[in-house]
């Protein structure tokens, strides 16, 4: 029973700050309510035998990500972002299809298919004692899934490339060949 | 001990919580014109999944999707940095992260 009193608190702040984010019209309060929301969430993968998880979570949503969301919007100067749309009839249709998701969601969710195949959480056993550890997420993660992991290690290889090559300055190449142009243009 | 489960509350809870958080992510990213609350908007939905993955690995007993969030955050890192890397770019060509401006492919 304290376990389902905490999840409604919780689960209570992680959505007003959500939609504390959706409502806010400054990108820096934006950024600090998703800070909330994702603590939340690290909350509840404590709370689910996730140790491991909510710390990740944490030092790498919390922090790194959000750091460079924030970085980000105070190195453009971009803090407000105006609720306004030029295109009136888009709202109340986008508010609308958002119900239908949710309404379908739930459906599915609570259909007698999925509610008999859930299975809700029994303590966890002797003979699984450390789920959720570091130590037992890594040996599954090195034994079963190293290929993925291998694969997940080229993509933020590929993604670290694709930054620097997207943020370099490129006006001062192109200056350069354009120049050239105009002068090869002039000597013809 | 860090593994006590405090949650034991029927899964089903977790699955409506992660389907609110989809269904308000979702809402931001129609709703709203800034390329960084959009992404913003993306993360949470990331999240709202990763929430019904843990979830389901409590229930279940099953270490692997655990592991799956694991690979969820990473590629949401590398996800978020091509994404603000782009936006920078895109500042400095249009003076905006406002998506309505961004109605041309060219430069």
């Amino acid at each position: 029973m304290p376990g389902v009193i905490l999840f409604a608190i919780l689960a209570l702040v992680a959505i007003l700050s959500a939609i504390g984010m959706l409502t806010s019209t400054n990108a820096v309060h934006a950024a600090l309510f998703l800070v909330i929301n994702l603590a939340c969430i690290a909350v509840f993968f404590l709370g689910l035998s996730a140790p491991f998880l909510a710390m990740v979570q944490v030092t790498v949503y919390a922090g790194a990500i959000m750091v460079l969301f924030l970085f980000v919007i105070m190195l453009l100067g971009a803090e407000r972002v105006p609720l306004s749309s030029r295109l009136r009839w888009q709202a109340p249709l986008a508010i609308a299809l958002v119900l239908a998701l949710l309404a379908v969601t739930l459906l599915v969710a609570f259909s007698p298919q999925v509610q008999g195949n859930l299975v809700n959480p029994r303590p966890v056993p002797p003979e699984a004692q450390g789920f959720g550890s570091p130590q037992a997420v890594g040996e599954t993660l090195f034994a079963r899934y190293l290929l993925p992991f291998q694969m997940v290690g080229l993509l933020l290889l590929v993604a670290m490339i694709g930054v620097v090559v997207l943020t370099k300055d490129e006006r001062k190449p192109t200056g350069h060949i354009s120049e050239n142009a105009q002068a090869s243009d002039r000597a013809a | 001990m860090l593994n006590e489960t405090v949650f034991l509350v029927p899964t089903s809870y977790f699955v409506i919580l992660s389907a609110v958080l989809f269904s308000i992510g979702v809402a931001g990213v129609l709703l709203r014109r800034n390329a960084i609350l959009i992404f913003m908007s993306v993360e949470l939905m990331l999240n709202a999944a990763n929430l019904a993955f843990v979830a389901f690995a409590r229930s279940l007993l099953d270490q692997g999707g655990q592991v799956f969030v694991f690979f969820v955050m990473t590629v949401a890192a590398a996800e978020v940095a091509i994404g603000l890397a782009l936006i920078v770019a895109i500042f400095r060509s249009k003076r905006s992260t406002d998506i309505d401006e961004l109605n041309s492919m060219e430069g």
